[in-house]
């Protein structure tokens, strides 16, 4: 059993390092997507320009179609965008591609949906203050918006999670690697046990945060 | 700039009332106290000064025909009513007046700027928007924001530096009573609490005109009857112009100087209060005060 935790430092190094950068990317960059998104659907912002809606339309056919590519298969996929980016399309630094191509969509969705659940009246409030498009998005939908946006990323972290237990298939070790090819290849159901248990513990974790996260900001209101 | 004395506002009230209302032709532009004006700068008018004129505005949604050439002037300083049925068009007018929507034609003037409103873009445009201050029916507060917080957003889009700040937005809260209540999370304050930060916080910016669609709707009759009063405070304070979209008989019999009564996309009365409330001639001014009486 000692030796199984002491299989454990590595594999979960590399886990949480591959959540992190994948989360912080796909936070960055899907945030920025799905920013775009509800700019282009909504009437306040650029939503009544045909270009727009047309726009809107294209936006949302590539992400259904990036959203609906099986996680293994858009691994190998990515493969040579991996390559470019990090100059190699195998280990842990190459696993976080695929994991922030997957979670880019992901995101975008999330932070789309929670910016439009935003009450047209705060927005008509906050045009009558006469401020600017990027102040409205900046200071007061992105702020009315935010348990939404700490819920949704939340839920994006445990999809990662999940999918980063694949990342074995291009070398790039984790917990889920850890569980496959010492566990179940080579019937060590005490590694296999301590794998699968850290990352239920890892996921209670990210849950728990979120939510009392998410939960402190609208104690505050 | 900031006092409506009372000759002055004894002539817009001799303005509006005269002459003697008709219901308009079809394609007949003239409406009896937008006649003065007619094709006149606001800028340019003679006095008394006329804050706000709507000309000729028509609006549809789709086919519906929600609008059909409504004019308005609304004296400087003057409390103006708009009453009307549910469904008629008063929702959008003011939308339009206070520049949240764009009417398919006519023009909006505010006192003060050369140019139709409506037809600005850009900086010019949140200038504008400047001199109009919006409340609405549901407070529409920002949740993510404190009171004092919701009446400080206008001024930093209006890029005060942050001690100017401060000290507007307690001004503005003591101008609506609210002076203790500066870092209450705005969802923690009553319905008429919130309702004076909404006003604060349209007021930020110096507005000359005010603008209510159905603000006390949502408030039962007293806090109604305190923040009406504290509207027609402002207004004498400041010389506010303000136009009042409104249901309720209360509103108009105790704030409005004047009354339009709008019904199928056109103004089919207008005048003093006192004169349509012992007189009234359309069908819809009738309506509106027989339902009145049950109040
Ligand atoms: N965005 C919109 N799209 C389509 N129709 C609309 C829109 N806004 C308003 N309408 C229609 O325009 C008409 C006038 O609506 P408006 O909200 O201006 O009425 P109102 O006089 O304010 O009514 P109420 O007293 O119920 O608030 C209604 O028939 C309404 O259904
Ligand atoms: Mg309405």
């Amino acid at each position: 059993m000692n030796e199984a935790l002491s299989l454990l430092a590595k594999p979960l190094g590399e886990t949480l390092l591959m959540i992190a950068a994948s989360t912080l990317i796909a936070g960055i960059l899907g945030g920025l997507v799905g920013i775009f998104l509800f700019a282009l659907s909504n009437d306040r912002f650029a939503g009544k320009h045909r270009g727009a809606r047309f726009a809107k339309r294209l936006a949302d056919r590539a992400i259904n179609m990036l959203r609906s590519f099986p996680y293994i298969i858009l691994m190998v996929l990515v493969l040579p965008l991996s390559r470019l980016i990090v100059g190699t399309s195998l280990g842990t630094l190459a696993a976080i591609v695929p994991l922030s191509v997957a979670a880019i969509p992901f995101l975008a969705r999330i932070v789309e949906s929670a910016l439009s659940e935003v009450d047209s009246g705060v927005i008509d409030a906050a045009i009558s203050c006469a401020a600017s498009k990027t102040r409205i998005l900046f200071a007061i939908l992105i702020p009315e918006a935010l348990p939404s946006l700490v819920s949704g990323l939340t839920l994006t972290m445990i999809s990662l999670l999940g999918y980063s237990a694949m990342a074995g298939v291009i070398g790039g070790g984790g917990l889920g690697d850890l569980a496959i090819r010492y566990g179940y290849q080579r019937f060590r159901g005490d590694v296999m046990a301590v794998a699968v248990v850290t990352i239920i513990i890892l996921v209670e974790l990210i849950q728990f945060s979120g939510t009392a996260i998410a939960r402190s900001i609208r104690a505050k209101r | 700039m900031f006092h409506a004395g009372r000759p002055e506002e004894a002539a817009n009230q001799a303005l509006i009332a005269h002459p003697p209302y008709q219901a308009p032709l079809a394609g007949d532009r003239t409406m009896p106290s937008g006649a003065v004006f007619q094709d006149i700068p606001v800028s340019a008018s003679i006095f008394p000064r006329t804050a706000l004129r709507l000309d000729a505005i028509s609006k549809a949604f789709g086919s519906h025909t929600v609008l059909d050439e409504i004019s308005l002037n609304v004296p400087k300083g003057q409390i103006h009513g708009i009453i009307g049925k549910s469904g008629a068009g008063k929702t959008t007018l003011i939308r339009i007046a206070g520049l949240l929507d764009k009417p398919d034609r006519g023009s909006v003037f505010f006192e003060g700027i050369n140019a139709p409103v409506h037809e600005l873009r850009g900086q010019e445009l949140l200038e504008a928007r400047r001199k109009v201050g919006f409340i609405f029916q549901s407070f529409n507060l920002f949740a993510s924001r404190t009171a004092g917080e919701n009446i400080a957003f206008p001024l930093e889009a209006a890029g005060w530096p942050s001690a100017k700040i401060r000290a507007r937005v307690q001004e503005l809260l003591d101008l609506v009573g609210l002076a203790d209540k500066a870092d209450r999370p705005s969802s923690r304050l009553s319905g008429g609490e919130k309702q004076r930060v909404a006003i604060a916080r349209a007021l930020a910016n110096h507005p000359s005109i005010l603008l209510s669609d159905e603000a006390t709707s949502a408030l039962d009759p007293e806090t109604t009857r305190s923040v009406l009063d504290l509207i027609r405070n402002l207004r004498d304070m400041l010389g506010l112009t303000v136009v009042m979209v409104t249901h309720q008989m209360e509103v108009v019999r105790r704030i409005c100087d004047s009354v339009s009564v709008i019904a199928s996309g056109s103004i089919v009365e207008e005048g003093l209060v006192s004169e349509i409330f012992a007189h009234p001639r359309s069908a819809a001014a009738k309506a509106f005060l027989k339902e009145g009486q049950h109040e």
